[in-house]
């Protein structure tokens, strides 16, 4: 062990990689059990995507209209197209409403009803009301009122550092190693206890409502150390992606009663969901858009779609949706109260990620062994909470029951365990990745990243197809080639964004080949996985999870079956 | 949609090789509704990789891009550059001390923050359910909740450009929102530490952070207020 090569070395009983909701909440819990959290990001925790979260967050308080926890449960089955597992929906839904008041209770600002508690809006696919929200900005408040937190309970930061690898031995986490993206240099950070939260991996699109950070930094690094990936095939497009530019206009638009017209400025999603219209899951509203552009019913035969809000009234659109009048005022210089806005699907959340149990534990195989001190929570986990297809406003919720589960059994974990002893060699992957780059050849990062992106909108979408998937795989083989010829213009130690986004580019293609992979596989169409050559859902053969792993180069998949426990949720027919 | 040429001139400042800031001259080919960051993207990408500059969200809410263009703080992801015509200036906010070309040092920034308690004080014990907010209440402190802590603010007030002691905006505006919060219990807690030369009465109400801030909050209103509660608490 060469510590001294690292400019730092810190010994931390629990260390949290990425500060969203997931990582903040386990951070939180475990900082007020008196141990001692941090939190690595590459972001200041207050950009951390949780924040671009708009429309609110799912808990069945019945505050403005009847409601069940057994009612979201089966909404959150069903959404899922039937594979999410249910014995983590059932844990889910009895901690939402603690998750919501104890939100309350720090300070978050939610919009109120008359009488003065939470209000809540309709959303996709659930049955009642249930998304507490405050105005289009609940992800923002929730994010930085957790931030506040964490600053009063002396969680330590480390802001602007990019985890490189992980330090595993004999299926025991001691750690990992950052790279100080500010100043420049690798830091060991030796723990008890690590959590991946580290987000989503929508960067790997060119049509997506993605922050540039949500390069899938946790899922690489798992793939890396030898790890599986769970249903990385499955991956959200939200139906009303700004035209062009593919950022969020929140679906609370449509639960304030927005509507989604073609060029015959017909409301279409009678055709596809004539019961929920507007207000059907993401899953099935995006492909009927995608259908109607494809069929030639897209703006003046265009590829995009109109959101209208005009009949909602200039007050209500300024009063509970002013984010989103803003991003089409500024983004694409319409005025939502007088213009529709111009939409498409775009890539929005991932189902898939790493594998875990409800305690949160990173499993290693289908029959569920667990890795001793390494967690993921959040949208970088794949639990199975959302299965095939996410209901909107679940995900907040998602990332912040499941990160305080995290702390709390990290806590529990760090409290019983000694420090495990660090790897021979902890720096050489980390450094090997870094000197790459550094002596690299002539080949660039971007045109890269660029040809990587375009060809997954145009192959990985809606839509998918055997022939589109093969040649999806191919160029994927030939850019991985190439990134082996990747060299950086700047060779400084200070805030190298050039070296930063090449690392990134290495762990994009490296999980998007698991995607294509998995998606090949599953011969079948459920949720938001769309095959236009097996578009039927196929429960027989498929009502059960990708597990996907590198070895020697090749990704190798097996199965598991989805945990399907009541009679009462049993897969039926998909219908809204 | 069209290309258009455009100049770009950037304070480009690179730690160990350059001894101060300087202007680097750039002409490029952009669509006519290419926003600031993707102009600094195309350049980072396709003309000069060496260059530094914070981005994530692209949507106006993570507050990481916060930048000078043409002497306006904005945040280059929301701004499309037909704001400024084909000659752009782009440098880093003021007021901070200059990490990497458009990057600045906002740990003196974020310090600030935690100094004003940036958190919920609750005295009474806590309600089973949520505590009861009227609307009327919330409205008190809805608009200062949208602050994303992009720094414009800070960057634009003359009063901390020669004072790093001074709380600045965006603390002060942090500290309205829990004081003016009906649900708060810390209110002479955190009016003790704003009524100080470096608190609250260092703002001199000259309005730059109002016309600085992104997300157009009424800082300087909101600060005002600020100081009534404190000589009210004071009586």
């Amino acid at each position: 062990m060469k510590i001294e090569e690292a400019r730092k070395y810190h010994k931390i009983d629990a260390v949290i990689v990425g500060a969203g909701l997931a990582g903040l909440r386990a951070a939180l819990e475990v900082a007020k059990s008196g141990l001692t959290a941090a939190v690595i990001t590459k972001v200041y925790p207050t950009r951390s995507h949780s924040g671009g979260a708009q429309g609110g967050i799912a808990a069945a308080l019945a505050n403005v209209s009847e409601d069940s926890l057994e009612s979201h449960m089966a909404d959150t089955v069903k959404g899922s197209d039937y594979l999410a597992d249910q014995d983590i929906i059932e844990r889910f839904v009895n901690e939402a409403l603690k998750t919501v008041y104890e939100f309350e209770h720090m300070g978050v600002p939610f919009s109120r009803t008359e009488d003065g508690r939470i209000n809540q809006r309709p959303f996709g696919g659930h049955s009642a009301p249930r998304a507490c929200f405050a105005q289009d900005i609940t992800g923002h408040v929730l994010l930085h009122t957790l931030y506040e937190q964490c600053l009063q309970h002396n969680v330590l930061f480390f802001n602007e550092f990019q985890v490189l690898s992980l330090l595993l031995k004999d299926d025991v986490a001691r750690g990992l190693v950052a790279w100080d993206i500010r100043d420049g240099g690798l830091h060991i950070f030796h723990a008890k206890a690590v959590l991946l939260a580290t987000g989503g991996y929508g960067r790997a699109w060119k049509v997506t409502s993605n922050a540039h950070a949500n390069t899938g930094d946790g899922v690489a690094l798992v793939l890396e150390a030898g790890l599986p990936l769970e249903d990385m095939e499955f991956v959200q497009f939200h139906p009303t992606g700004l035209y062009k530019h593919g950022i969020l206009l929140s679906e609370a638009a449509r639960g304030e009663g927005a509507y989604i017209v073609n060029d015959r400025n017909e409301r279409f999603m009678k055709t596809y969901a004539a019961a929920k219209m507007e207000l059907a899951p993401r899953d099935v509203v995006s492909r009927a858009e995608q259908t109607e552009v494809n069929e030639g019913r897209g703006i003046g035969g265009q590829d995009y779609v109109y959101l209208d809000l005009r009949h909602l009234g200039r007050d209500k659109i300024l009063s509970r949706l002013p984010q989103i009048y803003d991003l089409a005022l500024n983004y694409l210089k319409v005025d939502a109260i007088r213009e529709p806005v111009p939409i498409q699907p775009t890539a929005h959340y991932s189902m898939g990620g790493i594998p875990a149990n409800v305690r949160t534990e990173v499993i290693k195989d289908a029959a569920g062994s667990t890795i001793k001190g390494l967690y993921t929570a959040g949208e970088t986990s794949c639990l199975s909470l959302h299965g095939a297809n996410r209901l909107g406003t679940n995900s907040l919720q998602d990332a912040a029951t499941f990160g305080r589960i995290a702390g709390t059994h990290m806590t529990e974990f760090c409290r019983k365990n000694a420090f495990a002893e660090l790897p021979a060699k902890p720096l050489e992957a980390a450094q090997g990745k870094i000197d790459r780059l550094w002596s690299g050849g002539k080949e660039r990062h971007a045109p890269i990243r660029e040809m990587l992106q375009e060809n997954m909108t145009k192959t990985m979408g809606v839509f998918r197809s055997q022939d589109d998937m093969l040649k999806m795989l191919g160029v994927i083989k030939e850019l991985q080639e190439r990134y082996q010829k990747v060299g950086v213009d700047d060779k400084g130690q200070a805030f190298n964004l050039d070296l930063i986004e090449a690392l990134e580019l290495e762990n994009l293609l490296s999980f998007s080949e698991v995607i294509v992979e998995g998606a090949l596989a599953r011969k079948e169409s459920r949720g938001a996985h769309f095959r236009s050559d097996f578009p039927k859902r196929n429960d027989g053969d498929w009502l059960r999870h990708t597990l996907a792993w590198r070895r020697s180069g090749k990704i190798v998949l097996d199965f598991s079956k989805a945990v399907v426990i009541y009679p009462q949720y049993q897969p039926q027919e998909r219908k809204y | 949609m069209a290309m258009i040429d455009i100049h770009v001139k950037i304070l480009r400042y690179q730690p160990g090789k350059d001894d101060k800031a300087g202007w680097q001259d750039f002409a490029i080919s952009v669509e006519d509704e290419a926003t600031i960051l993707d102009v600094l993207n195309e350049i980072h990408w396709r003309h000069d990789g060496t260059l530094a500059y914070r981005r994530s969200c692209r949507s106006s809410i993570c507050g990481s891009c916060a930048m000078k263009v043409n002497g306006r703080n904005v945040l280059a992801c929301e701004t499309p550059i037909h704001r400024f015509g084909s000659k752009l200036k782009i440098e880093p906010l003021s007021g901070f001390e200059i990490i990497k070309d458009l990057v600045v040092d906002l740990e003196p920034f974020f310090a600030k923050l935690k100094r004003i308690k940036p958190y919920l004080i609750v005295d009474k014990p806590l309600p089973d359910k949520e505590f009861v907010q009227t609307q009327e209440q919330l409205e008190q402190i809805g608009e200062s909740t949208l602050c994303i802590l992009c720094a414009a603010c800070s960057a634009a007030c003359p009063s901390s450009w020669p004072n790093q002691e001074y709380l600045g905006p965006a603390a002060l505006l942090k500290a309205y929102r829990f004081v003016f919060d009906s649900r708060d219990d810390g209110a002479d807690q955190r009016l003790e530490i704003v009524n100080d030369k470096n608190g609250v009465w260092r703002c001199h109400t000259i309005f730059n952070c109002m016309e600085a801030c992104p997300k157009k909050i009424k800082i300087t209103e909101y600060l005002s207020r600020l100081k009534v509660k404190v000589v009210e608490n004071s009586l």
